[in-house]
């Protein structure tokens, strides 16, 4: 059923699919998500007619992969998944090789080989190529109706398996397990959630915030396993190639009829593994997301990008940095010189109604050098924490109200020195009003200045 | 002088009865305003979206449901596509884009597409709201409403 609906979303077949020879492409970008859609716009403002192309081994247009959780929901139909309009590939000219996958890239001779026997010439690389869920090497985890939670056909899967009055085990307190556990519980299933912190989102929120946010959970009635981790997944008695139950460290086995693995993602970077491309843990950019080889670039979960907060280049797979990321690499490969200003670790989750966003170092356990300015006394689950280091916002934890909480995030970015008013962050009616006259004006301003030198740092 | 019209008119302006009464006696959900007036210390502070050329809540949204009209340059939301996942209020400097818990997405200004003016400005009493058309755009004329600061006590 879910794969004749898909067809909605996929590529109609075009020249694109024949064995015609593909003429050498001014910029190739692999990926065709978050990243390599706004590389590919950010190229389209400089430079209407290069040949640009995108290759993808999903074989759909660019959808929003969040939403595979309102999918799963049943909520939301895949034609108001997609990124960008249907047409967006032909409007901006760009060559879409979707379900095509890349075999090998030769960065010497500038080629990118497919899986289908095609190979194409680039002048401009971008490796947008995202992330892999972690599945750890557990015995038993072979077995049908072991599942990860990504993409629309990971979402398809899950599907068949999650009926009501089913059981299913997701290992993974993190965004992404809190969000399927959000699409099985509407799907009449029954969670249970095994963690291996000792709480939930242990590193995008604090634990006063964890703690609001498994309250939430539990009121729908998910079990929360926490501190624990699966040792084994065993079959059924009648059937031992389906799952069956999960024996966690402990000894304990939780009968169910799927797990899923939501332990987060590891950097894709198996193109460049052995080649002339700088490899950390992702791959290594310039804060114009360049590569170590002149003419590749990369951005999104791939990439070790420039953090603000940590001072250092470093993996944050979060959606927004993608974007950011991919237009500063698609101006610098269109030829307009940009500097990536940096990002950090920030996470934004609307968890059964309780709304929570969070950013920077949101536990400043680590850093004794921190200031911590927290307020939960509002009450009705309403908390707010902000982590200062020499009078510069460097953390924040937003609970229940959240409405100002992108002053807070854009004084933060903008390394202000809040000093003179940092009791006043936390006051229920704080808002570019509460600030002084000079900052107010400077905040108010930043729009017209595109950000740029009105941060109000008086640097 | 922070009476508050503004906030009235607009929430006004979103609503279903578009009737001043039913709106805020009857209508279910109750319609939220898009302007918000910070007042503190004498200091009234009207505040909606900038409209920013170069938008941090349209890069950031997860779903492609913030998105900048190629006309007007306006920011807009697309109801059906917003998940409300807050990610574009995490990001939004000025703090103007709201929680809708009625309607369970985003709300923020959208220049009250229909009308000649936006309904915050055509009925501000003291002129304090202005809209104006903002050529420097590079993406096309521009529009946006912009207050004027009135700064009683200082």
């Amino acid at each position: 059923m879910a794969t004749k609906k898909s067809r909605q979303l996929r590529q109609p077949p075009s020249a694109s699919t024949t064995k015609a020879p593909i003429p050498e492409m001014e910029y190739l970008i692999i990926g065709n998500s978050a990243g390599g859609i706004a590389a590919a716009e950010a190229i389209r403002e400089l430079d209407k007619n290069g040949k640009l192309a995108m290759v993808s081994e999903e074989p759909y247009f660019a959808y929003s992969r969040p939403l595979i959780s309102e999918y799963l929901a049943g909520e939301r139909s895949l034609d108001s998944m997609l990124l960008r309009p249907a047409d967006f590939y032909q409007r901006n000219k760009i060559e879409a090789l979707l379900g095509t996958k890349v075999a090998r890239v030769d960065f010497g001779p500038k080629l990118v080989e497919l899986e289908d026997g095609r190979s194409l010439a680039w002048r401009k690389l971008l490796l947008a190529t995202g992330g892999t869920p972690i599945v750890p090497k557990l015995k038993g985890s072979h077995r049908e109706g072991v599942f990860t939670f990504t993409t629309l056909e990971d979402a398809d899967k899950i599907g068949q398996a999650a009926n009501r009055g089913r059981t299913l085990v997701i290992i993974g307190g993190g965004l992404t397990g809190i969000s399927l556990a959000q699409a099985l519980v509407h799907r009449g299933v029954t969670v249970v959630m095994v963690e291996l912190m000792d709480r939930v989102l242990a590193t995008a929120l604090d634990t006063e915030a964890s703690r609001l946010v498994e309250q939430a959970l539990r009121r729908e009635q998910i079990e929360l396993i926490l501190g624990h981790t699966a040792k084994e997944i065993v079959g059924r008695p009648e059937d031992d190639r389906r799952v069956g139950g999960v024996i966690l460290q402990d000894g304990r086995t939780i009968p169910c009829d799927g797990v899923v693995f939501a332990i987060g993602v590891a950097p894709r970077t198996e193109l460049v593994a052995g080649s002339a491309v700088t490899l950390n843990r992702g791959i290594v950019v310039s804060r114009r997301m360049i590569t170590s080889r002149r003419d590749v670039y990369a951005c999104g979960d791939a990439a070790e990008a420039y953090d603000f907060v940590h001072k250092t280049n470093r993996l944050i797979p979060v959606w927004p940095n993608a974007v950011a990321g991919g237009r500063v690499a698609g101006f610098n490969m269109a030829g307009r010189r940009v500097s990536y200003e940096g990002n950090t670790g920030m996470h934004s989750l609307n968890c059964f109604g309780l709304s929570t966003v969070a950013a920077g170092l949101v536990d400043s356990k680590d850093d004794p050098t921190c200031e911590v300015l927290a307020d939960s006394s509002a009450g009705n689950g309403t908390y707010r924490k902000i982590v200062l280091k020499n009078n510069r916002i460097v953390g924040m934890v937003f609970v229940g109200d959240i409405e100002r909480s992108g002053i807070v995030f854009g004084l933060m970015k903008d390394r202000v020195n809040v000093r003179r008013y940092k009791e006043a962050l936390l006051s229920p009616d704080f808002g570019l009003g509460t600030l002084p006259d000079d900052l107010r004006r400077k905040r108010l301003s930043l729009a017209n200045s595109q950000r740029g030198d009105a941060s109000g740092n008086g640097r | 002088m922070g009476c508050g019209l503004c906030e009235v008119y607009c929430a006004l302006a979103h609503s279903t009865s578009q009737d001043l009464i039913k709106a805020f006696k009857r209508e279910r959900p109750r319609p939220v305003a898009r302007i918000r007036v910070e007042r503190t210390d004498g200091l009234f502070l009207p505040m909606q979206c900038r409209h920013c050329p170069d938008s941090p809540c349209v890069d950031a949204c997860l779903t492609g449901a913030m998105y900048k009209d190629p006309d007007s340059g306006a920011v807009a939301v697309d109801p059906y596509k917003c998940s409300a996942c807050w990610t574009c209020i995490l990001v939004c400097p000025y703090g103007v884009i709201t929680r809708d818990i009625g309607t369970g997405i985003v709300a923020k200004c959208d220049l009250c597409p229909g009308r000649d003016v936006p309904a915050c400005v055509a009925n501000c009493p003291n002129e304090a709201l202005v809209c104006i058309e903002d050529g420097a755009d590079a993406q096309g004329s521009r529009l946006a409403a912009a207050a004027q600061e009135r700064t009683g006590g200082h």
